[in-house]
Parts: structure tokens; C-alpha cells; sequence
């Protein structure tokens, strides 16, 4: 298939093999982490720590969406679900997140909840006009890349008085969750997470550009490669990451120039300034409180925000505490390292939101790595 | 000169009729819908001579019988309908045991309202589905639900068939070392459904793969009488079929994903919808399992047969004691193929 066939190129991947190979210096070791679920997907998916030699280690970040929401807002969207006349829409990975007493949208919907998995915010929207007694409440979540079509629904909402249609609003900043892991005590310290360079998302860096990741490289002096999510991308930019290292820079690099300039979607960044504002600080899983960091819908578009239609709880709830999404999620372990991954936890049955996303490391990891650590599980 | 007197004064208005609650009654009109759709459509001894079971004789020997429900939603689809899907399935599931499938069942559960039309239209194509086969629908039944208790049309089937003489072919026979076969490209049923679901139609000329496999088998259990396993892999497509099998038998497997067959249109849709083609139905391909001597022959038969031209050799079973279906990617890495978490696609049979 044309676009497609040439990114996932077997011989290629064997020339890029043999290229990181001879450019990894056996004297050291390097620590990479692919911040975007996208990646850790794509990693996972086509084996490519196989094509590795030992001291290159990928460390899976938090940028996957489903995954960092903490429980508090799925209990808050579950309690919206249950509300009378209101429809939840939402994405399909959302559906199976476990919450408070390991009930999900899922199990609300078997109980009777009108829960519905949708593609697009489109489809949220044509609900809306085809079911006007029903209240419909799209469940936002995502970074940047899923946060202009939320802005769009939102305007479109607004240019037609559509009343029945508001957003719970859960979009987060890549940037801020880049900072917090490199900010956190784990990082530099002897057991904690040593990161010697980042790649950098491929569909955010579409929306936002690679200038975000600038203070990264200058002011953290780390190496950021930005790529896309095939497998030959991934493979080149752990090169471009390695280059670099081996050089002593610290750059932003772009290794997905065909869809990611400097400066970004101009006319994505300006809907989304015209239709979302920053929070004061937002919770996230695993990264805990973090000062402007997600995005809150603007007072023009107040009718249209389900947290001022409903006065929708806002209680913090612990996880769970042998759950280890928190310590996966900044990179400080791996999914065979947590007592439950396996056990208690699976994609089936899973007590971590990391086990239920596709994008989710643990997912990841079971669904097609667990050949790999099979029987080694609950190693500490 | 009279005429004979007929059942029914009026024939069914098929074309604007629908459904009420007394086509289920068990009055007039019942019979009336029984004998002027369903007897009429599928005609064979058995279900003309009226009762409620059918009486046949059987050669002697080793039989089999499964039983299946078809909830398909939509009922029409690119390449079939509920109708012939409902054929095509039963026959398939007692196709995989070897066995030369003798006769099917159906029982209908239509919801009030459906129109005569969709019902005759599905009818129809079981009747061509079954005579194309060779496979007769020799007796049914007939219930109505209430609006809103159903979905328009349910159907549930049983098929019969027999097992030649010193075949065995069964899920927990694969050994390490054995081949594995498939035989065709895999995911053309699922995404033809889903190019037609509600809020996910594509533009695409992707066809479903339904299709009676027992031709097909028949030609393989003659070239190689000591098959081990066939499993059609319907839903949850290849991936869970042979995680299934690997279960069943406490094997492992090593597959080669660049000698599983796409098609390029499948591919494709799949692209776009984020999903894994390992992962989506198939109702016209077979799952074989066979010692690695085999494999030759087996493919040759299959690939002589207009439903397994396209038959590959994608794999090897393995010792593994945690039975993990392995897969060597495009890239060169490994990975697990996994059963499916949760589901992909609900209702495409």
C-alpha cells in the first residue's frame, strides 16, 4: 500500500538495525523515552526492541490519553452518565477504564446508562440534532491532537444553539508532562529514571509544531527527535536520538518533516486559543497535580460546558495501591515490574487504565512483549 | 369446473407486507407465511411433507452436529445476507470436522414490523445458498417478538453431517512441528460489514468472503486423510482462532506476518479504522493444521480449489508451555498475537 508499505520496509529496518548497531558505544548505555503512546504502540507492535542491541532501552512515557486521566474524572463522567436524560459520548478506550469500585462507562452502560462509543466529535454532534429530549455530553480527553476537533463541535454547538450538546472537557498539554518528568526527584537519581533523550510525538507535534520542545533541548539539554508513528520512523529517530548523544548536543530534530514544521498548525492553535483556556492546575495519573497543564473551555462557550451545565464532582480518589500505573506512566518502571500485570490486571480484566489502552504500556507490553518477561513476572 | 380449493384466499403481499405478532400465532397466517415463503423458497421432501421435525436415514457411522445463532447487523452486507451467511456458517462448522455435511435447520425470530419484502429477499438467498451447496434446510422454525424486542431478523441453525472412515480432525490435535495453514486472504467479511455499519460506511468494493467450505475440505481430507485440525476463523478472526488452537492442543506457534495474505483493500480499511486485519471475521476461510509432511500435498489440493487459491503456509506449532502465539513482524522483531481484548466489531455474524 502505497504511503504506508515504504515506512514499514523489512530491508530498511534491517540497514537501520545495523546503523544504530554501529553507532552505539558499548562503554555507555542510552535511555530513550518515546513519549507518545503512538510510539510505545508501534515499539510493541512490530517487535522492535528485537532490532536493538542491549544498551539502547526504550522507557515508555505518559502520552497516552486514556491512560493519564486520573480516576476522578472517569468516576465524574460515570456520575454524567447517570444523570437523567443524558447520553455520554465518548472514544472507545475510555469505555473499558476502570474507576472507583472498578466500575467503567462499560459496566454503567450494561446497567443501563446510555453510553455510546463514538468516532468523532461529529458524531456527538449529529446525536445531538437527531435526539433533542436527550441531553447528549461528549466526554473530551486527549492531547493536542484531539483537542481541535473538540474546539470545532464546540463553535459548531455554539453557530447553532444547539442546547441538548455540551463537552466534558479533559483535553492535556504535551509540554507540561514532559517538564514534570524531567522536573521529578526520581529523575537523575541512582533507582530512579536517567532519560538521555525524548521522541517526540508524531500527530501532537503536527498541532503544536516542534518550537514546544525547544526549552527541552536548551534548558534541560536533552535531545528530542520528533517521528512519526511507523516503524521505519521510530528506527530513525532512535538513530538521530543516538547521533546526538554520541555528539554531546542537545537539539530538537525533526525526523517526521513530512507532516511537522517548526511553527505548527497555525489555524488548529488559533481555534483552540479561541475556544479553551488554561486550567490552574489539573491532576494527572501518575504525575499527580500539575500547574497549567490542561485546557478548561472559555466563558463564551460556558452554555456548552457540562462542568457549569452539572455540578459535577470533583473528589480526588486515591488508586489503587499496588496498581503501578503511576511509577510506569513517568517511566520509573516497567509493566512486568508491578505485582498485578498479569495477575490481576490484564486487558480482559484490568485494574491500571495503562492496561486498557492499546497505547498503554502495560497493554502494550501484554498484548504483544510478554514472551519476553513470561515467568519473570513480580521481579521486583 | 371447480378449482382447487386454495389455503389461503389471498396470497402474502411480500412486497408491502409486514410482520405482525400473528405470523408467530400459530393460525392461518402462520401457516400461511410458512408455506408460502419459507416451504416455497427452500422446497425439499422433508420440509414439504408439513411436520415439525424431519424424518431421514442416515448412513451409518461417525456423525456430527453443531449449532449456531446469526445476529448480523446489517442484515444485507456486500457479498450476502443473514440468509446465506446462516448456510454458509453451519455448514462451514460441521465442514471442520471432515465431515460431509448432510442437513441444516433454521429457526427464524422475526421482529413485529419487519418487512416481507427483507424477509423474502433473505429467504431467497438461503434457498440458493443451501442449493448451491447441496446442503437442504429440512426443517425450521418460525417466532415473532414484539417491536423493539428484536433486531429484525434472528436466525438460529443446527447442521448434521458425517465423518468419513479414519478421519480425526480435531482443535487439540496440532503437535509442535505442524504446519499451519490458511486459506486465503483474511478480514474481507468483517470490514465489508463494517463499510456498511451505521456512522462507520467507507466507499469500498470490498466483498465478503461467505462462502460453503466443504467442497474445499472434501478435496483436502482426500489428499490428506490425517488432517489434524480446520477451524473456520470467524470471529475474533485468525488471531483468536489460533490462539484456540494453541490452547486446545498446549502448543506454541511461530508465525511469518509476511506470509499471512491481505488483501490490499483490506488493508487499507483497516489502516484508516486502527485496526488489525489478524483481528477481523472471515466466513469463507479455513484454519489447517497438519504434520509438516503434510503441508505439500495440502497445498496443492487446496490451491487447485477455486476457494483456496490464494492458500499460505504462515506458520509452524512449537513446544511452549504458555501456548504463546508468536508472530515475526514485516520488521523483523517478534511479537505475541494475542486473543482479542474485548471487542473489535460486535455483531458481524
Amino acid at each position: 500500500m502505497k504511503y504506508i508499505d515504504e515506512f514499514r520496509d523489512g530491508a530498511l529496518a534491517k540497514g537501520l538495525a545495523r546503523a544504530i548497531a554501529a553507532e552505539a558505544d558499548p562503554a555507555r548505555s542510552y535511555r530513550l523515552m518515546e513519549f507518545c503512546g503512538g510510539h510505545t504502540h508501534a515499539i510493541s507492535r512490530y517487535g522492535l526492541e528485537d532490532l536493538l542491541p542491549p544498551n539502547v532501552r526504550m522507557i515508555h512515557g505518559p502520552g497516552c490519553p486514556v491512560c493519564v486521566l486520573p480516576i476522578a474524572r472517569i468516576d465524574a463522567a460515570i456520575w454524567l452518565a447517570r444523570q437523567d436524560g443524558v447520553t455520554l459520548c465518548t472514544y472507545g478506550d475510555m469505555m473499558r477504564i476502570p474507576a472507583s469500585g472498578r466500575i467503567s462507562l462499560l459496566k454503567a452502560k450494561a446497567e443501563g446508562c446510555d453510553v455510546r462509543m463514538v468516532q468523532s466529535t461529529m458524531d456527538a454532534l449529529a446525536l445531538a440534532r437527531r435526539h433533542p429530549e436527550r441531553q447528549i455530553v461528549f466526554f473530551a480527553i486527549g492531547f493536542e491532537t484531539t483537542t481541535p476537533p473538540t474546539a470545532v463541535a464546540l463553535k459548531q454547538a455554539q453557530a447553532q444553539g444547539l442546547g441538548n450538546f455540551s463537552v466534558f472537557c479533559n483535553h492535556v498539554l504535551t509540554p507540561p508532562a514532559i517538564a514534570a518528568i524531567l522536573d521529578s526527584p526520581e529523575a537523575g537519581s541512582e533507582n530512579g529514571v536517567r532519560l538521555d533523550g525524548f521522541i517526540g510525538p508524531a500527530h501532537v507535534s503536527t498541532v503544536i509544531g516542534s518550537r514546544p520542545y525547544e526549552p527541552f533541548a536548551d534548558g534541560y539539554r536533552k535531545p528530542v527527535a520528533i517521528a512519526g508513528f511507523e516503524p521505519l520512523d521510530v528506527m530513525q529517530a532512535i538513530l538521530m536520538l543516538m547521533r546526538q548523544i554520541n555528539d554531546g548536543r542537545h537539539a530538537v530534530e525533526n525526523e517526521f518533516i513530512r507532516a511537522v514544521t517548526r511553527e505548527g498548525n497555525a489555524k488548529a492553535q488559533a481555534l483552540m486559543a479561541e475556544v479553551f483556556r488554561l486550567r490552574d492546575t489539573f491532576e494527572w495519573r501518575g504525575l499527580g497535580l500539575l500547574p497549567r497543564s490542561a485546557l478548561a473551555i472559555r466563558d463564551a462557550f460556558a452554555p456548552w460546558d457540562a462542568e457549569r451545565r452539572w455540578d459535577v464532582p470533583d473528589q480526588p480518589v486515591a488508586d489503587n495501591k499496588a496498581c503501578e500505573c503511576g511509577a510506569i506512566l513517568r517511566g520509573v518502571k516497567r509493566p512486568a515490574e508491578c505485582k498485578l500485570f498479569g495477575t490481576a490486571c490484564t486487558p480482559d480484566n484490568p485494574m491500571g487504565s495503562c492496561m486498557v489502552s492499546a497505547e498503554g504500556a502495560c497493554a502494550a507490553h501484554w498484548t504483544y512483549g510478554r514472551f519476553r518477561t513470561a515467568g519473570k513476572e513480580r521481579r521486583p | 369446473m371447480t378449482l382447487p380449493r386454495r389455503a389461503h384466499p389471498r396470497p402474502l403481499d411480500i412486497a408491502h407486507g409486514r410482520i405482525d405478532l400473528s405470523h408467530g400465532g400459530g393460525g392461518r397466517v402462520m401457516a400461511q407465511l410458512i408455506s408460502e415463503m419459507f416451504v416455497a423458497a427452500l422446497d425439499n421432501e422433508p420440509l414439504r411433507r408439513g411436520n415439525d421435525q424431519a424424518a431421514f436415514d442416515v448412513p451409518g457411522g461417525r456423525m456430527v452436529m453443531t449449532t449456531d445463532g446469526y445476529v448480523i447487523s446489517p442484515l444485507f452486507f456486500p457479498g450476502g445476507d443473514i440468509g446465506s451467511l446462516a448456510v454458509h456458517g453451519t455448514i462451514n462448522d460441521v465442514a471442520m470436522a471432515g465431515a460431509r455435511p448432510l442437513s441444516l435447520s433454521a429457526g427464524f425470530i422475526l421482529e413485529e414490523g419487519f418487512p416481507l419484502a427483507d424477509l423474502s429477499r433473505i429467504v431467497e438467498s438461503m434457498a440458493r445458498a443451501s442449493k448451491e451447496a447441496g446442503v437442504p434446510v429440512v426443517t425450521g422454525d418460525t417466532k415473532v417478538v414484539e417491536k423493539g424486542k428484536g433486531d429484525g431478523v434472528f436466525i438460529t441453525t443446527a447442521g448434521i453431517g458425517m465423518v468419513p472412515p479414519g478421519v480425526d480432525i480435531s482443535g487439540d490435535r496440532a503437535r509442535p512441528g505442524d504446519a499451519v495453514l490458511v486459506s486465503g486472504t483474511i478480514g474481507d467479511h468483517g470490514m465489508a460489514v463494517m463499510s456498511r455499519r451505521e456512522g462507520l460506511a467507507f466507499e469500498t468494493d470490498l466483498v465478503s468472503d461467505s462462502a460453503a467450505l466443504h467442497t474445499l475440505v472434501a478435496d483436502m481430507v482426500a489428499a490428506v486423510p490425517g488432517i489434524r485440525t480446520l477451524r473456520d476463523p470467524t470471529r475474533g478472526g485468525l488471531a483468536a482462532t489460533l490462539n484456540e488452537i494453541a490452547a486446545q492442543s498446549g502448543v506454541g506457534m511461530a508465525l511469518t506476518e509476511a506470509a499471512i495474505p491481505v488483501s490490499p483493500q483490506v488493508r487499507g480499511a483497516c489502516e484508516l479504522l486502527g485496526l488489525d486485519p489478524l483481528y477481523v471475521a472471515n466466513e469463507g476461510k479455513l484454519i489447517c493444521i497438519c504434520a509438516p509432511e503434510d503441508a505439500g500435498p495440502l497445498l496443492d489440493a487446496m490451491r487447485s480449489h477455486p476457494l483456496g487459491r490464494n492458500t499460505a503456509l504462515i506458520g509452524h506449532c512449537r513446544a511452549d508451555d504458555h501456548h504463546f502465539v508468536q508472530m515475526e513482524t514485516t520488521m523483523g522483531g517478534t511479537r505475541v498475537v494475542d486473543w482479542l481484548a474485548g471487542e473489535q466489531l460486535p455483531r458481524i455474524c
